[in-house]
């Protein structure tokens, strides 16, 4: 599972993913897990023809390829644990069982949205489900996440965990550097999961630091770290629980390198051509959705009838999402001046 | 009523609140053991220990992320930075997180959170060490900004900042630790935020000051009143938000304003003040607004130099009877340069 060999541009790419038998996991639980994946995938598939459209103002940063991270590492949270996202965050709210109307009418800038057309597509956030902000700026939640898992390990007594996710390019912000000092010190409930898709914007993560082996910069704090396959939702879903343990334990916190690869460009709308190659090609075959859906098929948990049946439910539910969005009213102007204060 | 030090009266009012509400902390550095940098938490580590008064590493992008993310799960959050230059290392926490997170998520996320910071000069602590920053803050929408200027005050705004439930950034000047004031008992005493305080009565011109510039104010009242100039001074008190209405009341009677503040004159908050003063009271004016402030360097080391940068009393007097002087021009002055 845990896969070190990755050094640079010299990756050896393993094709092969976590046996879904040895996993102790129901049909139903494997099921689950393949249907949140292909609930973010559809869903971004859309946002993305939408965008393309016309129809959403503003930036859009697109998930694709990266779903089995926010599915495996959401999958295994309590309800009342915390994560803090990123610009890149459809994928982590959905995870965390977010409303795809209100997410689809926020990226509409409708006032029935998430954020009441405030937030937008980088801003996604639902509260209720523990999401503490999606964020535009790179590194500014992990500090946040810090402070969740402060407030409950040491203030309010709960054995609730924070999850903070991050690109590799917040590895290199100061403010990641600090929490994990942070954390690490206090023996904070906390998970640093890590999304190195290896490109920060448009700038390669080797040609910007010693080394694109992220774990070595959590090593420095005293985190325990692990990089696994973040493109196989089972072996992230497991270095999870393993985390989880420890935060509940008062170990402290764990590092968790998931190496994986965007689909897309960093926004939509931008040329992504200095991601293409040989790389990108490999990647693409290592589609955490349809690698899935093999392993499944091939140890006979699924059949494709199941997996379409699946896919065709979450093309309606993403249908009256983006019903609900066009049908919604656009805000007032002067709702603007609401919410900046209790 | 207690005979209480500016300092005292912070700390008390954090023992109080701290002590009624187990889920208020307060995080900084050197805040538990060592008492404070400027000795303001003194003992409060010794009552609420350390998971309570938390002493942090100097990390100070951590330690407002670490407050801001318990205050939006639960708990209620004091946050102390030394000295408000550092405040420039942890800007993003403050301005794009901690004061937008509430409008960003649409009113989802309640940010109970208070940053105490020190500032100001007069001591030769040089540039790094002696700014006055709070333009900066009143210049972002989302955080509340107070400013107090007596040992009372200070007590009363900062309950009301902690019961606030908003990111609020409460400076205190290092000249007012040390001064002096009755400060009620009454462990719910507040000063409402937005609500500016008549510090002295007077008719002849208007002084808006703020922190130890009213003190300076105050010296310069005596002096104007030898000469026979009767100032009235208004602390605002908070300058987000801003008492507007006081402020122009007292213009609207004396007819006269000028404006003291021991940041940069440039774009200072004093600046914000003058141009409502223009706006909505230009018609009681009988004469220019003045604004008194830092000139426009970074804040120098040497004695001769500092005092020459930072407000004065001197300066003080002299945009009094500047003010006052330009009374009711006949015909209005061709324009004779800047």
């Amino acid at each position: 599972m845990i896969d070190s060999s990755y050094k640079g541009r010299e990756m050896r790419l393993n094709m092969n993913m976590t046996d879904p038998r040895t996993v102790g996991l129901s049909k139903e639980e494997l099921l689950s897990l393949y249907r949140m994946m292909l609930r973010i995938r559809r869903f971004e598939e859309r946002v993305e023809q939408l965008y393309a459209h016309g129809k959403l103002p503003g930036f859009v940063h697109l998930y694709i390829g990266e779903e089995a991270i926010a599915t495996g590492v959401c999958s295994v949270l309590r309800r009342n644990d915390f994560i803090t996202s990123t610009h890149r965050g459809h994928g982590h709210i959905i995870a965390r069982g977010g409303d795809l109307a209100k997410m689809m009418a926020e990226l509409f800038g409708k006032s029935t949205g998430y954020c009441r057309g405030k937030g937008g597509s980088l801003h996604i956030t639902d509260m209720s489900l523990g999401v503490l902000g999606a964020n535009g700026i790179v590194a500014g939640g992990i500090p946040i996440a810090v402070g969740a898992a402060y407030g409950a390990a040491k203030i309010r007594h709960t054995d609730q965990v924070a999850v903070a996710f991050f690109g590799d390019g917040a590895t290199n912000e100061g403010a990641f550097a600090e929490a994990c000092n942070m954390a690490s010190t206090w023996k904070l409930p906390m998970i640093f999961v890590c999304e190195n898709n290896y490109y920060g914007v448009g700038t390669r993560l080797g040609r910007v630091a010693p080394t694109e082996d992220v774990t070595v910069r959590a090593s420095g704090f005293l985190i325990p770290a692990v990089s696994v396959d973040g493109n196989d939702v089972l072996a992230v879903r497991t270095a999870t629980i393993e985390a989880l343990t420890r935060a509940r334990a008062n170990e402290g916190p764990t590092f968790i390198e998931c190496k994986t690869w965007r689909h897309r460009g960093h926004f939509q709308g931008e040329n992504p051509s200095y991601m293409y190659g040989k790389e990108h090609e490999l990647w693409l075959a290592r589609d955490p959705i349809r690698r899935f859906a093999e392993a499944l098929l091939e140890t006979g948990f699924a059949t494709q009838e199941e997996l379409d049946k699946i896919d065709s439910t979450i093309q309606e539910e993403i249908n009256r999402a983006v019903e609900f969005a066009e049908m919604s009213p656009m805000p007032e102007p002067e709702t603007a001046l609401e919410d900046v204060y209790a | 009523m207690a005979k209480m030090k500016f300092m005292e009266a912070i700390r008390e009012t954090i023992r109080q609140e701290m002590a009624a509400d187990p889920f208020l902390f307060l995080i900084g550095e050197d805040v538990g053991k060592y008492g404070g940098e400027r000795g303001v938490t003194g003992d409060l580590w010794y009552q609420f220990g350390d998971d309570r008064i938390r002493d942090t590493p100097i990390s100070e992008t951590a330690i407002i992320g670490c407050a801001l993310g318990a205050s939006m799960t639960g708990c209620r959050a004091i946050v102390e930075i030394p000295f408000n230059n550092f405040l420039g290392v942890c800007m993003d926490q403050i301005f794009n997180q901690a004061a937008k997170i509430r409008y960003m998520s649409g009113g989802q996320a309640q940010v109970r959170l208070v940053i105490r910071t020190t500032m100001g000069g007069y001591v030769g602590a040089a540039a790094h060490h002696s700014d006055c920053l709070a333009s900066w803050f009143v210049h972002i929408p989302g955080i509340k900004v107070v400013v107090p200027s007596m040992p009372d005050d200070a007590a009363g705004l900062l309950r009301a900042a902690l019961r606030d439930g908003n990111p609020v950034i409460f400076f205190e000047h290092h000249g007012l630790y040390y001064v002096v004031g009755d400060v009620p008992d009454d462990p719910d005493f507040v000063v409402p935020l937005g609500k500016a305080r008549l510090i002295r009565k007077g008719s002849d011109c208007t002084v808006v000051a703020t922190a130890l510039q009213v003190h300076k104010s105050l010296e310069a009242a005596i002096r104007l009143a030898a000469e026979g100039i009767d100032i009235e001074i208004v602390d605002p008190r908070t300058l987000d938000p801003l008492d507007q209405e006081t402020i122009l009341a007292s213009v609207a009677k004396t007819r006269h304003v000028v404006i003291v503040h021991e940041e940069w004159v440039t774009n200072g908050y004093g600046s914000e003040i003058a141009a409502i003063i223009a706006d909505k009271g230009i018609h009681y004016l009988d004469g220019p607004i003045k604004r008194v402030g830092a000139k426009h360097v970074p804040i120098p080391f040497s004695p001769p130099l500092e005092n020459y940068v930072l407000p004065q009393v001197d300066d003080i007097v002299r945009a009094v009877k500047a003010a006052i002087r330009n009374e009711e021009p006949k015909s209005r002055p061709p324009f004779e340069g800047a």
